[in-house]
Formats: structure tokens, sequence, C-alpha cells
């Protein structure tokens, strides 16, 4: 009952398509650890309903450029970023915004499967309960499978929702990171490489869960597989040396980029 | 020769040895080392382990055996009429020809003759030397020390001898077998290995070593005295009889004494925990790291300090404070200004104790906090939670087994601790739960115990025995609860 049909998916994209709706706006975003920049003056929006891959070799600034959409950055000493980005209309480095308030807008999904070392309950409605979207223990139940029934992971785990999420497999570790952070009525979802710790089996099953997903959020995902930015993204934007390169629909991109540099990139010559 | 000079000499042939057969493998290479089987410095070292070694094991074995057998041939050399004698007597005999022997050595060819004959001239003669004897030697004792010296004198030259010989050989047949293909390493790296596995297992036999030792003792303790009287206890009262009066064997209950270790203790982990892991937590999740740098040496140094400094401070600082505090607080709420905390009391102990345990909670709670990956904080800040959120409900119980490890491995040390809770907490060993008042514990009364003129075979004595061990068992088990906690919650993220 959670998969929605191929159809439906295409005709609720074919709608948001017809007018382009940016969900976040980033306006020469600039990062800076310490006295190295880490990004330059990047330009790029993001649609809603979307799914955009950021792609480029390694240290490119992609990670960077991810973490500042929900200001991740802050957690990490002397990293200062400039610019504007915005998320529908709210300026996120605005003062008055609330940081709790963003991450609960735009959730994160990490590298590695990160669950804590709670019970699978727990894992899925720390987010629900520290933000108070529930009351009762009725409501927080249903969030709960809502939401691992969307992670496509509630079949495997409703048995023992009560046992730890730490002894589960590395992919529905990574699908349990993805319900948790669904938990939340998120409005964006941002992925740091989130196959990169998965076999290929799992890593099929998180990218079916993307596509699903997708109808629903607005994704931004990370990835160093150039397959994996094929198969889920509508979007891509490829980033080199902290820079920007380009950024277009992702048949366009695999097929007839405009830049030399992600042809390059592409074609295997670098990264 | 003497040992020191033997072991000097055996030294210098090591050293020799490894020169010698470095340039030995490098010369049948053609100075290539490249066409060994290991490198040079192993054949050195192999020809070096192989004089050395068995010469030592040759030494060892030679100083424990000698003794042995030449005491046992001037035993036999005794007159019958003392080998008759009870064996504490030919020990005491035994004893006085060995002075006697040392005392010979010292004097002079001639002073022997003089004095030979003479047992009272001879007893004056060695006393002028700085060799004092018990009693007048009999004569037959002058004609065994003689026996003794020239036995003790072949010996050692034979010793010597055989341990040299031995070094030559064994230098001599391993610096042959130095060929190409000869694996030298794998050699040297198992006599090293040994070493090692001998290195370990010292720890732990000697502490096999102190529990046999103790547990002998308690067995003797519990002969005298029944085990149910000193666990179940409640009185602590270890008179000393009096000479010849056997009706006053003293009481020896472990309770009031437990309860004091265990109240004290109490009062300092009250103290120590909610400080130490609140510093701990500023330290791990607030502190910047410039601050952290400083701050948490700093915070180090507490454990540095002397146990009997702390003991000071509580005796002169916070005791008469209290005291004082106690008595103003008394004389603004019912007028009469009586001092209700004693200067010596369970409260001063344990604060005190307390503050000495900071830092071993802080330190090693810091420890495991930093430990906790950064990805289940990122996990927990990703989806809208404060840092405060994220300490509490993910950070902490994460790091929570390890700190209850940490936690029960301070406890053992409070219940170890003596010099503080001597002069903070007094030696009365009483049994009540007024914490302002004096209590002790079991280690002050495993010194008090043990101190002072008693024979050792007295249950006043050896009851510092069963307390120990006891304390041991506790301590025992506090820390395998605590290994067994960390070790699961390693397992978590490994």
């Amino acid at each position: 009952m959670n998969m929605l049909s191929e159809a439906a998916v295409e005709k609720a994209l074919d709608k948001k398509m017809n007018e382009v709706a940016y969900k976040m706006i980033g306006k020469d975003v600039s990062v800076y650890y310490g006295e190295k920049r880490a990004l330059f003056d990047v330009n790029l929006n993001v649609r809603e309903n979307t799914v955009t891959a950021l792609i480029g070799p390694s240290g490119c600034g992609k990670s960077t450029f991810l973490r500042t959409l929900n200001r991740m950055n802050d957690t990490i000493e002397n990293c200062r970023v400039t610019g504007k980005i915005t998320l529908d209309t709210d300026d996120i480095y605005d003062k008055e915004i609330d940081v709790v308030e963003l991450r609960a807008r735009v959730g994160m999904v990490f590298q590695k499967p990160n669950p804590f070392p709670k019970s699978i309950y727990e894992n899925i409605s720390y987010g629900p309960r520290i933000h108070g979207l529930a009351r009762g223990k009725a409501e927080m139940d249903a969030i709960v499978e809502a939401s691992l029934q969307r992670a496509g992971l509630w079949g495997e785990v409703k048995d023992r929702l009560h046992e730890g999420g730490t002894g589960l497999s590395g992919g529905q570790q990574q699908r349990l990171c993805i319900a948790r952070a669904i938990a939340v009525s998120p409005e964006v979802i941002l992925m740091d490489e989130p196959c990169s710790a998965l076999d290929p089996i799992a890593t099929a099953k998180v990218e079916e869960l993307i596509h699903e997903l997708r109808a629903n959020y607005t994704i931004v995902i990370v990835t160093h597989s150039m397959q994996q930015a094929a198969r889920v993204s509508q979007r891509t934007a490829m980033f080199h040396l902290g820079q920007l390169v380009e950024e277009n629909d992702t048949d366009k991109m695999f097929t007839n980029p405009d830049d030399q540099r992600t042809q390059d990139y592409i074609m295997g010559r670098f990264g | 020769m003497s040992t020191p000079l033997i072991l000097l000499i055996l030294a210098i042939i090591a050293v020799v040895c490894y020169v010698v057969g470095t340039r030995h493998a490098l010369a049948i290479a053609g100075g290539l080392s490249s066409k060994l089987h290991s490198r040079p410095g192993y054949y050195g070292a192999f020809v070096a382990i192989c004089a050395v070694l068995p010469a030592a094991v040759v030494l060892a074995a030679w100083l424990i055996a000698s003794p042995f057998y030449i005491n046992s041939t001037v035993r036999g050399g005794f007159p019958e009429d003392v080998k008759a004698r009870s064996v504490a007597e030919q020990g005491l005999a035994f004893g006085m020809v060995s002075s006697l022997a040392r005392g010979m050595d010292v004097l002079t060819l001639e002073e022997i003759d003089r004095v030979g004959s003479n047992p009272a001239e001879l007893r004056n003669t060695l006393g002028t030397k700085g060799v004092a004897l018990a009693g007048d030697p009999e004569p037959y004792m002058v004609a065994s020390a003689g026996d003794l010296n020239a036995m003790n004198k072949i010996s050692n030259r034979v010793m010597t001898a055989v341990v040299l010989i031995v070094a030559l050989i064994g230098a001599g047949l391993s610096y042959n077998r130095i060929s190409h293909r000869f694996r030298a390493r794998n050699r040297v790296e198992r006599v090293i290995l040994g070493a090692l596995v001998v290195a370990s297992s010292i720890a732990i036999i000697t502490t096999v070593g102190i529990v046999m030792s103790m547990l002998t003792e308690a067995g003797h303790f519990f002969g005298r005295v029944p085990a149910w009287e000193f666990f179940f206890g409640t009185v602590w009262d270890p008179r000393f009889a009096a000479a010849g009066t056997t009706a006053s064997e003293g009481q020896f209950g472990l309770i009031p004494l437990l309860l004091g270790t265990l109240y004290i203790g109490l009062v300092a982990m009250l103290v120590a925990v909610p400080v130490g892991l609140f510093s701990a937590i500023y330290m791990s999740e607030y502190a910047s790291p410039r601050l952290r740098s400083v701050a948490k040496p700093l915070l180090e140094v507490l454990a540095g300090i002397p146990t009997i400094v702390y003991g000071f401070f509580a005796l002169t600082t916070v005791g008469p404070f209290l005291r004082d505090l106690s008595a103003d607080i008394n004389g603004i709420v019912t007028g009469n200004a009586m001092n209700f905390i004693q200067a010596q009391s369970v409260l001063t102990a344990g604060f005190v104790m307390g503050i000495m345990l900071i830092p071993y909670v802080s330190s090693l709670s810091d420890d495991i906090i930093t430990a906790v990956p950064r990805a289940l904080r990122d996990g927990s800040l990703g989806l809208g939670a404060t840092k405060s959120e994220t300490i509490k409900k993910v950070v902490m119980p994460a790091a929570l087994p390890g700190v209850v490890g940490a936690l029960l491995m301070t406890a053992s040390r409070a219940i170890g601790e003596t010099m503080i809770v001597v002069l903070a907490a007094g030696v009365a060993a009483r049994m009540q739960l007024n914490p302002f008042e004096p209590m002790t514990t079991v280690t002050v009364k495993i010194v008090s115990q043990l101190t002072g003129d008693l024979e050792f075979t007295s249950p006043q004595t050896l009851v510092a025995f069963a307390l120990g061990i006891t304390l041991f068992v506790i301590t025992l088990c506090l820390n395998i609860y605590a290994l067994f906690i960390v070790r699961k919650y390693r397992e978590q993220y490994e």
C-alpha cells in the first residue's frame, strides 16, 4: 500500500514540472573552514518535488553545500558561511530563524547509517517526540508505522519494533534512518552519499525508496556514483574545486553536457 | 668472583657476541645483507642470546641450589649432642655459625690464630669489627664456620668457571651456525616473545601470591574467631588481652566497619558523581578546544595530589569550618550555639574524599562521552534536536554503560581510601547513621591493627588479614562488574 504506482508518480511529476517551483534557493553561497575557502559563490536552486543529485570528485564541496542547506555546518568549529539561502521565502541564515525549526523542515540522512543505540520504535519516535508532533501513544504509534511504511521497512521490522536498531543489517539501518527523517514530516530531505556503505541489493532498495519519496518530498542527494545520479535524479549539479560547474536536467547532463569538465568527469577522465 | 662482577662479564660477552655475530653474518653475505635470511643484527642478537641466556640460567640455579647443599653439609658436621637438640636450637646454632663465618672473613689470619681458641675474646674482637654475635661461640662453631667459608669459596670458583665456560660454548656453537639460510630472526623473536610472556605473568603471579598469603593468614584468624562472629558481629572491640587473662579475647564485628566504609563512600560519591559528570559533559560537549586543552590537565592535577594532603585539608580546614558553621546555624535557630557537626565526621571525610574523586569521575567519563560517535550527534542534530536534547537523549544514554563502569571503578577507589578517613572521620568504630558523627572504615582498622607491638599470631593482628581479604573481594567484584559493563558497551560500536 505504500508503493505508489509508477503512473501516479509520473502524473504528480508532470503537474509539478510545468510550473517550475523552487523549494530552496542558494545565492552566492561561500563556505570557509577557518582560513581555507571550501565553496566559491555557488548559485544553485533546488526544485520542489524533484531529486537533485550533487556530483563531483572528492573534496569538490558537494557535501559542504549540502550541509549548508540545513545548517549542519554550524556544528563544525571555525566554519563560516556567506551568501544567502532561502527555504520557500525564509532566509535560513537569518538571525530570526531557529536552527532547530529549520532542521525539522530540512531533514538529513548521513553517509554511514547512524541509528541511535535504542529500539527501532524509539529511533523513529525520537524526532516527533522532541518536536511534540504526537498527542498520546496512539498517535505516536501511527507516526512510527507510517514512517516505516514509507521507508519500506514496516514489513521487515513490524514484529520487532522494540528490539535494538543497531541489530539491523546495514541497508535496513539506512532505511531506518530515512524513516527517522521522514517521521518529523520534513519538506526537504538531504542525503549525503546514503548508499556508499551499502551492498548493491540494499542500494537498489534505497534508490527505489528515493524514487517513491520524490512524490512527497524535495530531495537533494550527494553521490559518488554517476550511475546512481542518473538512476534517481531529475536534476544534476556538478561541482569541481569548490565551484558549481553546471546544473542541468539529468538526461541532458549525462548525454550532452554544456561544460567540458562535466563531460570529462562523467567519462571518467578525472575524479 | 662476586655475582655482580660475573653479571658484568656476561654483559660484556653479550655485547662482544652481538658485534662479532653481526660482522660475521655480513662477511658471509659479502657485505650484502639482502643475501641473508634475517637482517645482520638478528644474527648478532642470536649469538649474544645463545651465549648469555644458558649461562644466566646456570648462574641462577647455582645461586639458589648451592646454599642448600652447603648448609646441610655444615649442619651434618655438627657434634652429635647438638644434632640431638630441637630444630629451633639447631637453627640458632647455624645462625651463629654463619655470622661467625662472615666475621672471620673480616679478620686477618693472625687475628684468627690469636682468638680462635678463646670464644669470649673472639666475640669481642668481632664486635669491634662490626659483626655482632648473639652469644659466646662454642669451639665446634669456629670449626664449622671455617668449613663453611672454605666450601663457599670453592663453590664460588667452580660457579664462575662453569658459567663462563657455558657462555663461551654457547657463543662458539651459535657463531658456527650462522649461514645464509639460517633463520636467526625467528629464533630471536621467539626468545623476545618468551620475555614478554614472563613480564606479563609477573603481575599475575604477584597478585595470586598476595591473595594466597592473605587467605592463609585470614584462615589462621578464622581458626581463632568463628567466621560468623566476624562477618555478622555488630561490635568492633578487639581488646588487647592482658598477659595471662584468656577471657577477654575481644569482639571482631565487621558490620560497623563495613557500614562506615560504605557510608563514607556513599557521601563521597554523592559529591563526586554530579560534579564530575557535569564537568565531563561541559568538557566534552561545550568547552572550546583551547579551554579544554588547559582545563582538562588542570583538573587531572587534582588526581595527582597525595591523599594525605587531602587529609590535612579535611583536618585543618573543612572539619573546623563545618563544625563552626553548624554551631552558628544552631545558634541562630535555637539560640544554643552548640555545634551538631563534629570536627571529625562522616560528612567531612565524605566531602573531602568526594573532591578527591572528582577528577577520576570527570576524566573517565569525559573520555567515554567523547568516544560516542559523531555520527550519532549529527543524526540527532539533523532531526532538529537541540544540543541539550542531543546530550540528554542520545549522547548520555549511549555513554551510560561506560559511565556506570567508570563510576564503579571510582567507587572501588573510595572504598580503598585510608588517609583521608583517618584524619577526617577518626578511628572510632561506631554503628550509627548520623552523618555528623565520627565513624571509621575497614582500611583504617587494618592500619591500626597492624601497627604497634603485638605478637603476630594473636587474633588482634590476624584480623587485619580477614579485613583485607574482605575488602579485596568487595573491590574485585566492583571492578569485574565495571569491566563487564564497559566491555558490553564497547561491543555496540565496534
